[in-house]
């Protein structure tokens, strides 16, 4: 018996098709038979494998030129469309909006954030920059400083500024030596990772009893850039140790010292690791200030957070969150920007 | 042996190798000897484990000898780096632009920039890469990519060169393609060369003399004095003298592979 296997085109508009076809008729359905508020999570999930399949089809269906702008309109797209889904379920009371308020009244609580000034905890969001020429001209630079002082996202990012960069520059430098150095990793290795796994906020209490003033700035820094420390340390340190030996052999045959082989070789050959931690670090200094904050802080974007939460205005709890999203992707796609330009030979 | 009237560059007596390990110790090389001539380009074949490329890195002063003596001779006031070695595995820098990775000896020697780069730009059109100079290792083929190591070793302008198989890495087009190169390339100063392979047609199209090493432990098995003249080229390995070559040297090196095949199966 013969058996033919038979080619064909592939059929992938009328599968597009099929899927908008199916998608209108389940829905429709759904809605117009009044059962889907009892059914909702299954509706959402068939719902969401129907849209799937359709972006999947779709975006084979796009020219190469503009797969890039497709994917970006994917990852965009998608955020957006469940914001959606959210403000049209809050309006229509699915989901009782005094606990979970629609994106645009949370919208509206950032501006009220923004432009205000809060004179119960005596701050605002970013410090009322708008204000600076006129506090320049009748304060001079004390008076720009105390605009600062009541800024929570000013307050936030120097905390996990300084934290990182106290952090993770002895995280390099020891890293290095135990990469390098069979020894100091032997002596160093486990307690670190010993030390790497406790929760950072349940050394707050030791890091207040260390520091002079307890409820002031140091504590707070010195837990993140212990977080930072850590990962940045392990990073660079296996950095170190995944060069390919044969580089460093080629290195002391064609003459390079100890010095020379350091800047030639060690260092650009652990740097995409050492940035690798540098990223973990950057996003964990992050969420533990705000998880400090939420313990111990008057000013900081976790206190705007526990704060609104307390006297139950939700819509400003939602947008301490939303803040602390946009701080995690600007400062991730900062420190992106300082990879590219300093790891050159990776780009594609 | 065609060196014998030459003055010996390289001189490697009873040298010896073991490796520590935890079964107690290993036995590389054994009572290893060779004398290699000003000028020589000496291949040496043997079967896979059998210390051939040991015996390179012990030369090149990356691994320590256990007993025996190397001595490279050359003049007291000489300023060229004593060997520069092509690695198998290329041992070009990701992080470096072709054009730094073949300057890469002379800039570890204090060389200036503009000297060096008038060094390396020379060589990287000798080895056809001028229009990549520019460009890093990723963005280069297997081929280009050992051009660029071997550049680095000439640049580097060293007495001795050292390869371990340089050419094992590439596809077989490539592979002939890169000896056609090479043959062109020693002929420009015909530097010592002490050339690691695999391949008999390869020690043979190169070589004036191939060193058959036994298997584990190395030890010289036995050596041939190619008489083939030069200049020598890819075409070389069509004619009779060539295939009579190569059937000498199998007859002595198809033991040791059987040897080495025996104790694997």
């Amino acid at each position: 018996m013969r058996t033919i296997y038979r080619l064909i085109p592939n059929k992938t508009l009328r599968e597009i098709l099929l899927t908008v076809i199916l998608a209108g008729i389940l829905n429709a359905v759904a809605i117009g038979g009044h059962f889907w508020l009892d059914h909702w999570e299954l509706l959402a999930l068939t719902n969401l494998i129907l849209l799937v399949v359709l972006a999947e089809r779709v975006g084979e269906l796009v020219p190469i030129r503009f797969k890039t702008l497709y994917d970006r309109i994917l990852a965009f797209g998608f955020p957006a469309l469940l914001l959606l889904g959210w403000e049209v379920l809050a309006n229509t009371e699915v989901i009782n909006p005094r606990w979970f308020p629609a994106p645009s009244s949370i919208l509206d609580a950032l501006w009220d954030l923004t432009v205000n000034y809060d004179r119960f905890n005596k701050s605002s969001l970013l410090g009322r920059p708008w204000l600076i020429p006129q506090e320049w001209d009748a304060n001079g630079m004390a008076g720009v400083k105390l605009l600062m002082k009541e800024s929570h996202v000013y307050a936030t990012l120097s905390r996990v500024f300084l934290g990182f960069i106290f952090g993770s520059g002895p995280g390099i430098v020891i890293g290095m030596a135990m990469g390098m150095n069979a020894t100091v990793r032997n002596m160093l290795d486990m307690t670190l990772s010993a030390l790497y796994v406790l929760p950072k906020i349940a050394i707050f209490p030791i890091m207040m009893l260390l520091f002079p003033d307890p409820f002031g700035e140091g504590p707070k820094i010195a837990v993140v850039a212990i977080s930072a420390f850590f990962l940045v340390t392990i990073s660079t340190m296996t950095g170190v140790q995944q060069i390919d030996p044969v580089l460093i052999h080629a290195g002391k045959n064609y003459g390079a010292n100890r010095w020379q082989m350091f800047r030639h070789v060690i260092i650009p050959g652990a740097l995409p690791m050492i940035f690798s931690g540098l990223r973990l670090a950057l996003g964990t200094g992050l969420i533990v200030i705000v998880a400090i904050e939420f313990v111990r802080a008057k000013i900081g974007v976790g206190h705007v957070i526990l704060y609104y939460w307390e006297i139950l205005s939700t819509a400003k709890m939602y947008a301490g969150l939303f803040v602390t999203m946009i701080l995690g992707v600007l400062l991730t796609y900062g420190l992106q920007l300082i990879e590219r330009w300093m790891i050159p030979w990776q780009r594609k | 042996m065609s060196g014998s009237s030459m003055q010996p560059k390289i001189v490697a007596q009873n040298v010896v190798k073991t490796y520590k390990s935890k079964d107690g110790d290993i036995l590389a090389l054994d009572n290893f000897s060779l004398e290699i001539a000003e000028g020589e380009f000496v291949c040496i074949v043997g079967p896979s484990g059998c210390g051939k490329s040991t015996f390179l890195r012990i030369l090149a002063g990356l691994m320590p000898l256990t007993s025996g003596t190397i001595e490279i001779r050359r003049d007291a006031q000489a300023q060229k780096p004593l060997n520069s070695m092509v690695f198998q595995e290329y041992a070009i820098y990701p992080w470096k632009t072709v054009r730094n990775n073949v300057a890469f000896g002379l800039e570890m020697r204090g060389v200036s920039k503009k000297k060096r780069y008038a060094i390396v730009d020379d060589w990287l059109k000798r080895v056809g890469l001028q229009k990549f100079a520019d460009y890093y290792p990723h963005q280069l083929s297997g081929g280009m990519k050992q051009r660029v190591s071997i550049a680095r070793a000439l640049a580097n302008d060293p007495e001795v060169l050292l390869m371990d198989e340089p050419l094992g890495a590439l596809d077989a087009q490539m592979r002939t393609v890169l000896q056609g190169e090479l043959l062109k390339l020693w002929e420009i100063d015909r530097k010592t060369v002490v050339y690691i392979t695999h391949s008999i047609d390869e020690a043979i199209l190169l070589g004036d003399r191939v060193i058959v090493m036994t298997a584990h432990p190395g030890k010289k098995k036995v050596e041939f004095t190619i008489e083939i003249p030069r200049p020598r080229m890819i075409e070389t390995m069509a004619t009779p003298e060539f295939a009579q070559h190569k059937g000498i040297i199998w007859e002595a090196l198809k033991d040791e592979v059987s040897r080495v095949y025996g104790e694997q199966l």
